[in-house]
């Protein structure tokens, strides 16, 4: 095979793939008008956790490793707006934005600091446990934190206070344009990580959870990696719940508890993990499951965990894996070339 | 200074129930390698089903000194529930360890709501056992008699767990498996009996600690989910797969949230966090892991 063939073979596929991608963000744009405010509103949390998800596969899809305390940073994230908007009365989301996510950072890279000496399951443990640290702190003090009452949140204004949200039809007109500004940052979202996992770095990153004694004979400093890739990964996380906030209206320790971490866990898996796009599937396909689980039966953890359970056992690979297996396997004249 | 007995005693008795959970985690880590997500929630199966039994005992007219013997009882139903719930997780041990703790995830979601669909979400009682036995004097003050016996529970079951890991032929069995599963395989052990009989004993470890201490405490949801936390703090100080770890981590646990409740209530819990953490940062295998 010549470079030039394996140059377009490479290309190729990626045109179709932005190509594709296009088509959806145009698909999504179009949807809201047709669905519905109801499913608009249920779709921005999707969009939110599939941010949420696609920062925390960084960490187990690329580098290798399962934090079980990514709630932490989500709720980082959410008590961050909270407070601004408490303390400084901050109303804007751009600010929100700018402000939270260093917070975020901030975090993620002490937390990060400190996680990466360990792999496996240690690194699990110590995320866990760091991560209750602030759950903790969230539920007792509640002087500052509201407790269990949690902090409520007003609507924000978007776009450097063009557009406001009060008196009559404000909540229809916020879900509208929430809608689109949460599908802006997604899209910016992906993309960021798209060129994040195909730089120099990320395929560092995939050198070392591969295979880490080889990766460190190239020379590359293991845990200044893993680390990098532990912040971005927290940080992404944390925009999710800077942005899960205003829509939600009110933040309680409960994004920080653990098992609100199985469920970023859940999603990703839910997708797939050693896919791009796997965990942007499973982060929207959960929401839905979960939100029609809760209306249908009062024991929807049941059915949740069943539904875990079997996907470990049947679809390892998640959902996006076994359809591109499935694909894969429907197209042997493209492979064999 | 009698506050401080009391104190003491409070430690110990909240470290009987810690290490009934922590050592039953650990055990199954140590022989199976894994890490039993759901191994709280166990412990809330033992303290609803023996408050169960002690309501049906007490409507039926049983005295209520004989409701001592359903403690037992509820602990077996969960060492059975394991026994039930083993051969499940077979087709996991040889998967990556990602993958095992989610299945044992699932299997917490699935128990939590197993729970609320058998006893709803109301609190379960089981005051009668407690009220048996007379309260004693130390000092001035009234101290329920109950809770000595848990220490005493608590200790024998310490004892009772050491002798047969180190002192039975069961017992080198188990480590045999434990050290090295193909070998011990090899040499003729049978090592689905061994691994069935690890993870019912962990689940009766665990759920005695909820039969024993659902009389003085109502059983609640939610409750595993807390508890799998702190056996989590106490394995990691004491070390995953070590019995003296266990001991000691649910000692030191105890003995620092008696404390925190008495002098930092706010930062209780953080502190217990981050000395688990610490003890990780520092000594990841834990004060007395070899793994």
């Amino acid at each position: 095979m010549t470079a030039t063939a394996v140059s377009h073979a490479q290309y190729r596929p990626k045109l179709l793939l932005f190509a594709a991608a296009a088509v959806v963000l145009v698909l999504l744009a179009l949807l809201p008008p047709y669905i519905g405010l109801y499913q608009t509103q249920l779709l921005i949390y999707g969009l939110i956790a599939a941010i949420a998800a696609l920062g925390f596969n960084l960490l187990l899809g690329y580098t290798g490793l399962l934090s079980f305390g990514h709630s932490a940073f989500f709720g980082v994230g959410a008590y961050s707006v909270a407070f601004l908007l408490r303390d400084a009365g901050i109303h804007s989301m751009e600010l929100y934005i700018l402000i939270g996510l260093p917070i975020a950072a901030v975090i993620s890279a002490l937390f990060g600091y400190i996680c990466v000496r360990h792999t496996r399951i240690f690194f699990g443990i110590l995320t866990l446990a760091l991560s209750q640290v602030l759950w903790t702190l969230a539920y007792k003090f509640f002087w500052v934190t509201g407790g269990s009452d949690g902090l409520r949140v007003a609507r924000p204004t978007l776009l450097a206070g063009t557009l406001t949200f009060t008196g009559g039809g404000s909540f229809q007109r916020f879900i509208n344009a929430y809608y689109y500004y949460v599908l802006g940052v997604f899209a910016i979202c992906v993309v960021i990580m798209w060129v994040i996992v195909h730089s120099p770095f990320g395929k560092a990153l995939q050198a070392i959870r591969d295979n880490e004694t080889r990766a460190a004979f190239l020379g590359l400093r293991i845990s200044r990696f893993r680390w990098v890739s532990f912040l971005i990964s927290g940080t992404f996380t944390g925009l999710a719940g800077i942005l899960w906030v205003p829509l939600n209206g009110l933040t309680t320790p409960e994004v920080m508890y653990w098992p609100f971490s199985g469920e970023i866990v859940f999603m990703t898996l839910l997708g797939g993990f050693r896919n791009f796009t796997g965990p942007i599937v499973g982060g929207v396909l959960f929401t839905y499951l979960k939100t029609y689980a809760i209306a249908t039966t009062e024991y929807w953890q049941l059915l949740l965990g069943v539904v875990l359970v079997l996907l470990v056992m049947l679809l390892p690979t998640g959902i996006v894996g076994a359809i591109s297996a499935v694909a894969g396997k429907l197209r042997p004249r493209e492979k064999s070339s | 200074m009698t506050i401080l007995i009391i104190q003491i005693l409070n430690s110990l008795f909240y470290a009987s129930v810690l290490f009934l959970i922590a050592a039953g985690l650990s055990l199954i880590f140590g022989v199976m390698r894994i890490v039993n997500m759901a191994h709280g929630t166990f412990y809330a199966v033992g303290a609803f089903v023996t408050a169960w039994l002690v309501g049906r005992a007490i409507a039926l007219g049983v005295p209520a000194g004989w409701t001592f013997l359903l403690i037992p009882v509820g602990a077996g139903a969960v060492g059975l529930l394991g026994v039930v719930i083993e051969p499940l997780l077979r087709p996991f041990y040889r998967r990556a360890e990602e993958y095992q703790l989610l299945v044992t995830f699932g299997l917490l979601l699935i128990l939590e709501d197993v729970i609320r669909l058998l006893w709803g979400g109301l609190p379960l009682s089981a005051d009668p056992v407690m009220d048996v036995l007379p309260s004693i004097r130390i000092g001035g003050l009234i101290y329920p008699g109950y809770n000595l016996v848990v220490i005493a529970i608590g200790a024998a079951a310490a004892v009772g767990l050491w002798a047969v890991i180190y002192r039975t032929k069961f017992g080198v069995m188990l480590r045999a498996t434990s050290q090295d599963r193909r070998m011990a395989s090899a040499l003729g052990l049978n090592v689905g009996l061994i691994y069935v009989s690890a993870f019912a004993i962990g689940c009766f470890m665990a759920g005695l600690g909820g039969a024993i201490i659902v009389p003085s405490q109502a059983a609640v949801l939610g409750m595993g989910i807390e508890a799998l936390i702190l056996a989590f703090v106490v394995v990691v100080i004491g070390g995953l797969g070590s019995l003296q770890g266990a001991l000691v981590g649910a000692l030191i646990v105890s003995f620092v949230r008696t404390a925190g409740i008495q002098f930092f209530p706010e930062i209780e819990l953080a502190v217990l966090y981050l000395i688990a953490a610490v003890v990780l940062l520092f000594k990841p295998t834990g004060l007395f892991g070899t793994a």
